[in-house]
Parts: C-alpha cells; sequence; structure tokens
C-alpha cells in the first residue's frame, strides 16, 4: 500500500468539521439539538472522538468514534513470526504489558503442548501484579486529570514509577518487557529483588492510606464521581463490561479466579466487588484491587518454588554457549530454532485478567512459521460500548468523569 | 483446519461432561457438530448460516449473555470465509467456558443475519468485521466503519488478498525507501 | 497645522506606519529584543495534549514527578492555541495525522514539533502496516527521540536539545515575517 499524502483542501474541509460545534438543525420533540465533537485532542490517555449530540446541558445521544491508534497488529502478525509478534502484543497496552504477553504465550503454549515450570509460573504472577498496580495507578492519574485534580495525578504517576522501577529490576526495561516467552521467562530474579520489592510494598500500603484521604474521601472527587454514570448489573451483563467497570456494578468475575492461568490458582485472593456501578465505585474498585495485588505479590514470594525457568523442551535445543549463559546468569538466550517456530496445526484459545479487564486470544496455525490468523480482543474494546449507553443523560461536565473512570486506553483499544 | 483432538488428551472434568450433554440436547436439530478443545475450556460449535440466529437464541436461554468477539478468517483457497463467535458467560456456572460458533460463508458475497438483537454486545465487533473481512451483517442497526480511515480504499484489510509489505530474507535497508 | 511648531522642533514627513514597521523590524533583528524573544520561547515550550499513541504513557511519566520536566520550562497544555510544541508520541495513523497536521495548523508561531519513538522516526515496529505515516510526512520534525519506547530522560534531553536549537539558530525567520506582519496591521 502506497501511504497516502493528506492534501491541502481535504485538511481545510476536515478542519471545518472537525473543531467547530455546528448546528445540525436535527429537531427532536420540538427541542433543538447540537452536535458536539469532542476530541480527538484533550488530556488524557490517547486519543478518541466523542460525538455528543446535546439538549441545552444534557447529552441525548452520544457515539464513540474510535480507530485513531488502530495499527493493524492482527494483520501485521500474519506476516511475523510467532516469537515476534510478542513485542507487538505489548504495544496496544503500554500499561500493562505482561498480562497481554502472558495470554498470546499461553495460547501458542496450548498450540505447542509446552510445559512451564513452576518457577516460570511464578515469576510471570508476580510481574503481571506488578504491571497491575501500575495500570491501576496509571488509570487513576488519568481520572485526576480529568476531574482537574492535578495531585491526583502526581502522586499516582510518582508512586507507579515505584513498581516500573521493581519491574525493571526483574527484567531491565521499564515498560516494554517481552519478559514472558513460550516455555519460560527469559531472566530469573535477581538476588536482592525479593526485599526491595517487599520494601517497595510496604511503601504503596503506606500511600494507600494517604489516598483514602486525599483521594477517596476528598469532597470534590466523590461529588464529581457518585451517582456518575451508574452501569447496572444487568446491562453490565448484557453489554458484555469487563474488569474493574464489570466488578465495580456487583458482576464478581475475574478470569484470574474463573479460569485460573499460571499460578492464581494456588493463591488465595479476593475479587472487590462494589455495589453502586457508579464512577465513583470503579475508582475504588481499582484501589481495592491494589490491595489484592499486594497480597498476590507477597504470597507468590512466599511459595515461589526453585528450579528451572524454562521448560526443558526448549533449553534442550540450547547450544553450548546459551548452556553457558543460563546455567552462569540464569537468563535464557532463545536458540535460533525459535525464530522458525512452527506450531502445528490446530487452534487455540486463551484469556487472561489483564489491567482493564479479560483479554482474549484466538490462534489459527496452518502449520507455517506465521500465525495464519490472530485474533485479539482487549478490554478496552469492550468497553467502547459504554460510551454509547452510559452517556446520555448526563450533563457535559459529567462526560470527562465517566470517561475518567472507565479507565479507558485508546490504543489499546484500537489495536 | 481443526483442531487435533483425541478422547485421551481431552482433560473432560464431569462440569464439562454435563454442559456438553446439555447443550447437544438441546441444540441437536442446528448445529453440524459440537467439539470441546484440548483444555477442555473452549467448546466449538459448528453450525450453517442460515442457523446461526436460532442457536443464538438458544445460547443465550441456556445464560450465554454475551459475545466477547466477533470475527472471521479467510480461507481463500477454500473460496469462503469463516466467522468466529466467541461466547461467554458471566453466570457462576458457565463462566470458565468459551463458546466459539463458526459458520462458513461464501466469499464473493459473505452475508449473515446480525445478532445485535440477540447479544447487543456484538455491536462494535460486527461493525469491525464488517470493515475488515466485508462481512454483512444483515439488520445491524449502524453498519459503518469503526477503525479505519473514512477514505480508506481497498479491498478488505484482513482478508488474505491485502498484501502488506514484507522484507525478504536478507533485506537490510527497509523496502520503503 | 503649524500652530504648535516652534523653533527648533523635528517635523515627521511621510507614512508614520510603515516608519514603525521599519524601526520593529530593524528592532526585532538586533541583538537585545532577539534574545529577549528567543529567551522567552526558549523556557515556555508548552506541548499540546496529543497522545498520537503509546509513547503517550512515558511522556506522561515524564511530566510527573521523578523526571519532572516541567522544571525546564514545558509544561503541557490542552488549547492548541496557547502551545507552541507538538510531541509525536509514537505512531501515526492515518486517521490521527490529519489531526496531528490540522492542530499544528491552529498553533500560533513560532512553532516546533518533536517525533518521539521509533514509530515517529520510520514506523518502528509496525513499519509495513498499510495504515501508519511518518511523522515528517505531514510535519516539520526539529528533534527526533530513537527508542520504543524511550525513556522520559530521552524526552528531558529532546526539549533541551530543542531549546539549544532555539539559542544557536534563533527563531525561525517566516516566523519573524509573521510578527511582522501582526506589527504592521496594528500600527
Amino acid at each position: 500500500m502506497e501511504v497516502e499524502k493528506v492534501s491541502e483542501e481535504t485538511l481545510k474541509e476536515i478542519s471545518r468539521e472537525m473543531f467547530v460545534v455546528r448546528d445540525t438543525g436535527v429537531k427532536e420533540e420540538g427541542e433543538r439539538l447540537l452536535e458536539l465533537q469532542i476530541g480527538p485532542a484533550h488530556p488524557g490517555s490517547g486519543h478518541m472522538r466523542i460525538l455528543a449530540w446535546v439538549d441545552g446541558d444534557i447529552v441525548v445521544r452520544c457515539d464513540p468514534d474510535i480507530g485513531f491508534v488502530h495499527r493493524t497488529i492482527e494483520k501485521l502478525s500474519e506476516n511475523r513470526a510467532y516469537i515476534k509478534t510478542i513485542p507487538l502484543v505489548e504495544r496496544p497496552s503500554l500499561l500493562d504489558t505482561t498480562p497481554m504477553t502472558i495470554g498470546y504465550v499461553n495460547a501458542v503454549e496450548k498450540l505447542m503442548g509446552l510445559e512451564v515450570p513452576p518457577r516460570a509460573r511464578y515469576l510471570r504472577t508476580i510481574l503481571a501484579e506488578i504491571t497491575r498496580i501500575a495500570s491501576h495507578f496509571y488509570g487513576i492519574g488519568i481520572l485526576s486529570i480529568f476531574l482537574g485534580h492535578s495531585t491526583g495525578y502526581m502522586w499516582a504517576f510518582g508512586d507507579r514509577e515505584i513498581m516500573i522501577e521493581l519491574a525493571t529490576m526483574l527484567t531491565g526495561a521499564r515498560i516494554t518487557y517481552a519478559y514472558v516467552i513460550p516455555g519460560g521467562v527469559r531472566r530469573d530474579m535477581p538476588q536482592n529483588f525479593p526485599d526491595q520489592l517487599e520494601k517497595g510494598l510496604r511503601y504503596i500500603e503506606r500511600r494507600l492510606k494517604e489516598w483514602e484521604k486525599i483521594f477517596l474521601m476528598n469532597p470534590v472527587v466523590e461529588r464529581r464521581l457518585r451517582d456518575i454514570g451508574i452501569l447496572k448489573p444487568e446491562i453490565a451483563r448484557i453489554y458484555g463490561v469487563t474488569g474493574p467497570n464489570l466488578r465495580a456494578s456487583g458482576v464478581d468475575f475475574d478470569v484470574r479466579m474463573a479460569e485460573p492461568y499460571e499460578a492464581y490458582d494456588e493463591i488465595d485472593f479476593m475479587i472487590p466487588v462494589a455495589e453502586e456501578g457508579d464512577a465513583y465505585a470503579r475508582g475504588l474498585v481499582r484501589f481495592k484491587e491494589i490491595e489484592q495485588s499486594i497480597s498476590i505479590i507477597r504470597q507468590a514470594l512466599k511459595k515461589i518454588p526453585d528450579g528451572e525457568i524454562i521448560s526443558p523442551q526448549i533449553s534442550r535445543l540450547f547450544n553450548p554457549l546459551m548452556k553457558k549463559i543460563y546455567s552462569e546468569s540464569r537468563r535464557v538466550k532463545l536458540p535460533s530454532l525459535m525464530a522458525t517456530l512452527k506450531p502445528p496445526k490446530g487452534e487455540a484459545v486463551a484469556r487472561v485478567e489483564a489491567g482493564r479487564g479479560e483479554a482474549l486470544f484466538h490462534i489459527v496455525s496452518d502449520g507455517s512459521p506465521n500465525p495464519y490468523r490472530f485474533r485479539f480482543v482487549t478490554p478496552s474494546f469492550r468497553n467502547v460500548i459504554l460510551f454509547k449507553y452510559l452517556i446520555p443523560g448526563h450533563r457535559i461536565a459529567d462526560i470527562p468523569a465517566i470517561y475518567g473512570s472507565l479507565d479507558y486506553f485508546p490504543p489499546e483499544a484500537d489495536r | 483446519m481443526q483442531p487435533t483432538q483425541s478422547s485421551s488428551v481431552i482433560s473432560k472434568d464431569s462440569d464439562l461432561e454435563m454442559l456438553l450433554h446439555i447443550l447437544e440436547n438441546k441444540l441437536q436439530n442446528i448445529i453440524i457438530r459440537l467439539y470441546p478443545d484440548k483444555s477442555g475450556r473452549a467448546i466449538y460449535i459448528e453450525v450453517s448460516p442460515d442457523k446461526i440466529k436460532d442457536l443464538a437464541l438458544k445460547l443465550l436461554e441456556l445464560g450465554f449473555e454475551h459475545v466477547k468477539s466477533v470475527t472471521g478468517v479467510d480461507y481463500p483457497s477454500e473460496n469462503s470465509i469463516e466467522v468466529l463467535i466467541h461466547v461467554g458467560s458471566y453466570l457462576r456456572t458457565l463462566r470458565k467456558y468459551i463458546v466459539i460458533i463458526k459458520t462458513r460463508l461464501d466469499r464473493n458475497n459473505p452475508r449473515i443475519s446480525t445478532l445485535t438483537d440477540v447479544w447487543p454486545s456484538s455491536e462494535f465487533h460486527e461493525r469491525e468485521a464488517w470493515e475488515m473481512f466485508g462481512i454483512y451483517f444483515e439488520g445491524h442497526p449502524d453498519l459503518r466503519r469503526l477503525l479505519l480511515p473514512e477514505d480508506f480504499e481497498g479491498v478488505w484489510p484482513l482478508r488474505k488478498d491485502f498484501h502488506i509489505r514484507t522484507r525478504k530474507p536478507g533485506e537490510v535497508e527497509p523496502p520503503w525507501k | 497645522m503649524e500652530r504648535g511648531l516652534e523653533r527648533g522642533s523635528v517635523v515627521f514627513v511621510g507614512q508614520i506606519d510603515v516608519f514603525v514597521k521599519k524601526v520593529i523590524s530593524s528592532l526585532i533583528e538586533r541583538r537585545p529584543v532577539k534574545d529577549i524573544i528567543e529567551w522567552g520561547v526558549m523556557y515556555s515550550l508548552w506541548p499540546v495534549h496529543l497522545m498520537t499513541s503509546c509513547c503517550g504513557v512515558e511522556l506522561a511519566a515524564g511530566y510527573a514527578p521523578r523526571y519532572d520536566i516541567e522544571r525546564y520550562g514545558s509544561l503541557p497544555f490542552v488549547s492548541p492555541r496557547q502551545t507552541n510544541l507538538i510531541i509525536i508520541e509514537g505512531t501515526l495513523t492515518r486517521k490521527m495525522a490529519r489531526v496531528a497536521r490540522i492542530t499544528w495548523e491552529q498553533m500560533a508561531d513560532p512553532k516546533f514539533v518533536i517525533a518521539m519513538g521509533a514509530c515517529a522516526i520510520d514506523g518502528g515496529l509496525f513499519w509495513n502496516s498499510f495504515n501508519i505515516v511518518r511523522a515528517n510526512e505531514v510535519l516539520p520534525v526539529d528533534v527526533y527521540i530513537p527508542g520504543c519506547p524511550p525513556r522520559p530522560e530521552a524526552l528531558a534531553r529532546a526539549i533541551l536539545m530543542l531549546q539549544d536549537k532555539i539559542r544557536s539558530q534563533g527563531v525561525k525567520r517566516e516566523d519573524i515575517e509573521l510578527l511582522e506582519r501582526y506589527v504592521g496591521k496594528r500600527s
């Protein structure tokens, strides 16, 4: 495909349409409706356009216009080897990359029938929970920006750095780890990692108490969020809403519990549920999930067994140099055979609970080095429908509060 | 493209067997065949395109109340497009299973009845399947572009005859230069 | 007319607006005024909120407490009218490229563009995607930051490099012409 240059006339025409509030002249029940185009350039995470038809100050109809970050990951993966698709899967949701890679790698492992050693499963779980905490802090920070609560943004991103620093210790990268590979993980944890992790968790626990004072009990936050965007459980079920947004509506669905993957079936944890279903409950559930994640990490650290971090099916392909590196520094160099990994014909489905909800991976393999078809459904894409059905009936000023509380991340939804 | 299945590999537990039994009884006149995958968590159902609505209604009755994904797989050699619909449930008994509906459409004129009136959650997924594969969902309330730019031209991008650039083996310079 | 004139006073002949324009345009080119303009632009590089893609995560982290790029005189702001810097964070899709271009056209001169991440340079991981545009095809880029994603330190470095560029090369000529036109209209 040739990359098309945008002509001047098109730009002018679009600029007229895009940023101007225009009167559509639509008359419904004697009232005049205004078409209001919110975005795509607006403060927040990533970009989408919300078309709202307003009657006075009340939104009557709402239509999300997404696709500003559509990078055609499903198409690209059809031309890329299985291993090279792992970084591709990370990019849509750069906040919680590990659950996404776990899901994809699980699907590949199901295709190939690889067994993952227990230590690798625990390491995956620990990293997934670290990124979950980071992802929830990011969501809270963005919600704070939407509410004009600058302190919330500064605190959330400051606290997020602790978790990112811990993940850097484990993997060597800030946010794009590509840590999970078919059959295991790339590195073992460093000697001082458990101590540092415990230190970080204690800090986060202490901060959560302060967060309660500055955010959850803040009267401004409460008034902006309480009784806004109420999502009833039966509606949430029908629209297939997922993640903390679903659990804030009183449905205790979590893939970690429903279909345990990695080490989650050996760990005790609770699913925080709120009954109200409003924007405030969605924020609250995220805080409660951070507490649960801390407990999961502690248990995983306590239970983590010694042993291999890569499946013997992979490690027997190592050449002598790789074996030396692996035995000395516990780091996995992928054998060249992995580059042209050819899983047998078949189909595999895997799903994981990412920070924002359930992610679904479906791989169709035809026995070639590239996936024949890779279907990748992200939680944000499933939550897009809420913009259409949750916002109508609210005032324009409530749109940012609802948007922020949904923790919607456009690159993730558009893929 | 069927999963290699042998009964010894499939980890059947009593819950799964009961669910399979219920599904087989309830759907026996509608579907072509039904089989679980190796892990015993995904249940594939093959159905002909004209029966898809009956199947959807029956599944909704059972408690599968939302759609996780609607998409297609292109098979140009067989001149057909396979529609994949992942259906799930938040009910405690059913939440660990995914039902995957498979149906084959003619590649030159892929038309299928919409499922938005049964499962409202499939609205955006069907719009995506329409712009990516050209699968026309009859009766969809608002079938238009979702992700691609408004002026996108060309064939349906996720079909196999839509080619993107690839690097030849040994090629160092990116091909656009 | 000549009532107010006394011996020794100066009479200006000609068009006053042309005169003022000439004086101002020559003053703008001269050292003290030029320096003040450059100094002002250098330390008020306000990027517009235009998170094109996933590098926006690192941008957000960059302006957060740990890296605090705000101390270099850069603060993300909402409206394109009050900002003078676009940071293209990562992949620019065809749909988003138009938005970026429109936002750029709405901004007041002098304005600058930073292309952040491998995707904005040559496509990065998504080099063969049919839906992406390279940043330099739609906008004049001043500074590129490599990395996927670049660390927030790299973004801070880019801001400093842009300040260096303004210090050494000055504000662009066409910007001064625009300023002249503005001053000319006023007088």
